[in-house]
């Protein structure tokens, strides 16, 4: 298959995108394909794929525009086939704010959660109610940009005083910031391929200095990683159940990460859900996969074949 | 089961690379670089305004006439020629050298490393200004000192409190200062304080390191001696082509006492055994042509100082009123403080979605300070792209401090 590798574009995770891009493009060339790279941050991208039309994009884009439904959309209206999760159900992952919703509605446990918009801050005297946030969530808590990947913009707070500063920093990432109970417990990947979506198993991540921030994720050697993940075998169980319902439940297409935490008493939390995890030499999708035993190569190419089957 | 290391190495490391992390300021400094982006980050020579013809004529006569010299080894000081004229240079600014005394280093940022290597053992305690130049921060930390910060006002480094330091008993093993207009503070220290920090140095015993790269980048005003020139003994120099001709030939240098010339020629040779051949030939034949040289310095010195005063005044227009910004006489920065309450790290991702970039102000701090202060660089952009730029900035300050007042009441 002739396959558009779309990696790069403008987003803070340009790079670790093109990471991943080359990786899928070199694991789809041995493979037989004739795969390049097309980054949107570089040239048009209607213009690039109208001059060298591919049969499949793989969509390896991290972040905004690339995981946010803004790429799929123009994909769609062009009519090529693509990789993963379709516009609106992109639109409603990437989007904290909304997944979180969506999540509670599929019946997936989530920790409990608060969300404020910077314009309700701004301009409806929302700061009043950040303490009743804290009042809803409890210390400690985590703050996220409701659109945003890679940890970036989120802020762990463990006094009242901090929330301001915290939401303060989210919002320069996004237009609204998700204020989430802290869960302490084992922080674990879930990571699915294929259509039907099969269940890779689970990773179990170890940050070296406790907390899995943006440089506990890039830095070689800050973290820790064990797969399989070292459940008891109900609890692994469980936590692949409540994955699985999450990716079903927003309906995602051909791979995905569901990041969850298992609590002390064994019990599994989503915190979100990705459709274009990384898939660097350092990411959790590829690592997930090699523990079960599949190639890059392999995993890559079932995917592309589950987009190309959909056509 | 099995263990993932994404790094097999991780437990074979050095603690000295412990610092070395991923930062999400390094993500967002990817997307500051592209064209789009109206980046005040970092701090790049205004590179077109040194003519290339001329540039590409000077490298063809060095490869044409000394083609065996130029593609060979040289040696690890640096080639005689080559130090007799940035003796020269240095003349320029007043300093008298002896050539001898001069190692030519990759850029004068090996300097610093090579500084680090002689002087540095881990734990030693190093003074430097606050803020201070961050490459030197980097360059020592790789040699696990602990810093000293000296405050630094708009008359250059506070020796009062390095001296209050020296009567605690702290005992630096070097002080660092970059005493024209300083990166980032684009201060000068005034002729007064430089004399005090020179005679306080020499009392106790403590070599300065006076990093000099902007000197002959003034726009006004008459300079001011070299702390070398105060005390030749006890001051190590360091100087570089990097702004007055190009950082691409990466050629800086360091004077020092004979003694300290040696080590440093002999961990520079240790290092990379020497710089290139082929760069240093061109470097020297570029400042022989004397109307040359000072012309296109003259022309640079002219679109920096248009630019600077482009910078403040689009400062003066569109930042909050209790902003405090620096006042460079010449240089490549403006340090700007902010009410306290700013997170210019924070800040910084939103400033990118606006296509503007600076630098955050923690980044010249070894202790975390500098959370509500950014530096602006004024080299590169042009006089138009200043004030979109900084207008672009002006509109995020105003919106952050309309949520803060949101939030705070």
């Amino acid at each position: 298959m002739r396959v558009a590798v779309l990696a790069g574009g403008r987003t803070p995770e340009r790079d670790v995108s093109l990471r991943s891009g080359h990786r899928v493009m070199t694991s789809l060339n041995d493979r037989g394909h004739d795969a390049w790279i097309l980054d949107p941050g570089e040239r048009p991208l209607v213009e690039a794929l109208g001059e060298r039309p591919p049969d499949v994009c793989y969509l390896a884009l991290h972040g905004k525009e690339g995981e946010d439904g803004t790429v799929q959309r123009l994909l769609d209206l062009l009519g090529l086939p693509y990789t993963g999760t379709a516009a609106f159900e992109c639109e409603v992952a990437f989007d904290k704010l909304l997944a979180k919703d969506a999540l509670r509605r599929a019946g997936v446990s989530t920790p409990d959660w608060v969300a404020i918009e910077g314009w309700a801050l701004r301009d409806l005297g929302g700061g009043a109610a950040l303490g009743r946030a804290v009042e809803r969530v409890g210390l400690p808590c985590v703050v996220k940009p409701s659109r945003s990947g890679s940890a970036l913009g989120v802020g762990f707070v463990d006094r009242e005083a901090d929330i301001a500063p915290a939401v303060m920093a989210a919002l320069s990432f996004s237009g609204a910031a998700v204020i989430e109970s802290m869960i302490h417990g084992t922080e674990i990947a879930a990571s699915f391929v294929g259509s039907p979506l099969d269940p890779l198993p689970l990773v179990e991540i170890a940050p070296k200095a406790g907390r899995y921030d943006y440089a506990a994720r890039y830095t070689a050697g800050a973290t820790e990683y064990f797969a399989p993940a070292r459940l008891e075998g109900g609890v692994e169980g469980a936590a692949v159940g409540e994955a699985a319902r999450a990716a079903n439940g927003l309906h995602l297409r051909d791979l995905t990460r569901v990041d969850l935490i298992v609590d002390r008493a064994g019990l599994p939390w989503v915190l979100e859900v990705n459709v274009s995890p990384g898939m660097t030499e350092t990411s959790l999708l590829p690592m997930a996969a090699a523990a079960s035993g599949m190639t890059m190569a392999d995993v890559c190419d079932r995917i592309l074949h589950a987009a190309r089957d959909r056509t | 089961m099995a263990e993932f290391s994404i790094d097999r190495f991780v437990d074979r490391y050095a603690a000295r690379t412990s610092g070395m992390s991923a930062s999400e300021v390094r993500a967002l400094f990817a997307v500051a670089s592209r064209p789009e982006v109206i980046s005040f980050a970092g701090g790049m020579p205004f590179v077109d305004g040194v003519p290339r013809e001329e540039v590409a004529t000077v490298a063809a006569e060095v490869l044409r006439e000394h083609g065996a010299t130029a593609l060979q080894y040289g040696a690890g000081q640096g080639q005689l020629a080559l130090r007799e004229r940035l003796t020269m240079l240095m003349a320029t600014e007043g300093l008298g050298a002896d050539p001898d005394d001069v190692v030519v280093t990759t850029g004068a940022q090996q300097a610093l490393d090579l500084l680090g290597k002689i002087f540095i053992d881990p734990g030693d305690t190093i003074a430097v200004e606050a803020p201070t130049y961050v490459g030197a921060l980097g360059a020592f930390g790789a040699y696990q000192p602990r810093y000293l910060h000296v405050e630094v006002d708009q008359d250059g480094m506070l020796v009062e409190h390095l001296e209050e330091a020296l009567f605690r008993g702290e005992r630096p093993k070097f002080v660092y200062t970059v005493p024209n207009f300083g990166n980032p503070s684009g201060v000068t220290m005034t002729l007064d304080r430089r004399q005090r920090l020179v005679a306080l140095c020499r009392e106790i015993g403590i070599p300065i390191v006076e990093d000099n790269p902007y000197g002959l980048l003034r726009f006004d005003g008459d300079p001011l001696p070299c702390l070398k020139t105060l005390d030749p003994d006890n001051v190590i120099y360091l100087g570089t082509v990097s702004k007055t001709f190009s950082p691409g030939v990466r050629v800086g240098w360091a004077l020092g006492e004979p003694s300290v010339a040696q080590r440093l020629m002999l961990a520079k040779e240790a290092a990379d055994l020497c710089g290139s051949n082929l760069t240093m030939l061109m470097t020297e034949r570029w400042f022989a042509d004397d109307a040359r040289w000072r012309g296109v310095l003259a022309g640079l010195v002219d679109t920096y100082r248009a630019r600077r005063i482009a910078m403040a005044e689009a400062i003066a227009e569109h930042f909050p009123a209790d902003a405090a910004c620096t006042d460079p006489h010449g240089g490549f920065y403006l340090w700007v403080t902010l009410p306290p309450w700013f997170d210019t790290k924070a800040m910084l991702a939103a400033a990118v979605e606006r296509r503007v970039a600076y630098v955050p102000g923690t980044a010249f701090y070894a202790d975390g300070r500098g959370a509500n202060q950014m530096r602006l660089a004024f080299c590169l952009p042009t006089e138009d792209r200043i004030r979109e730029g900084i207008a672009r900035l002006g509109a995020l300050l105003a919106d952050e401090e309309h949520l803060y007042r949101s939030i705070h009441g």
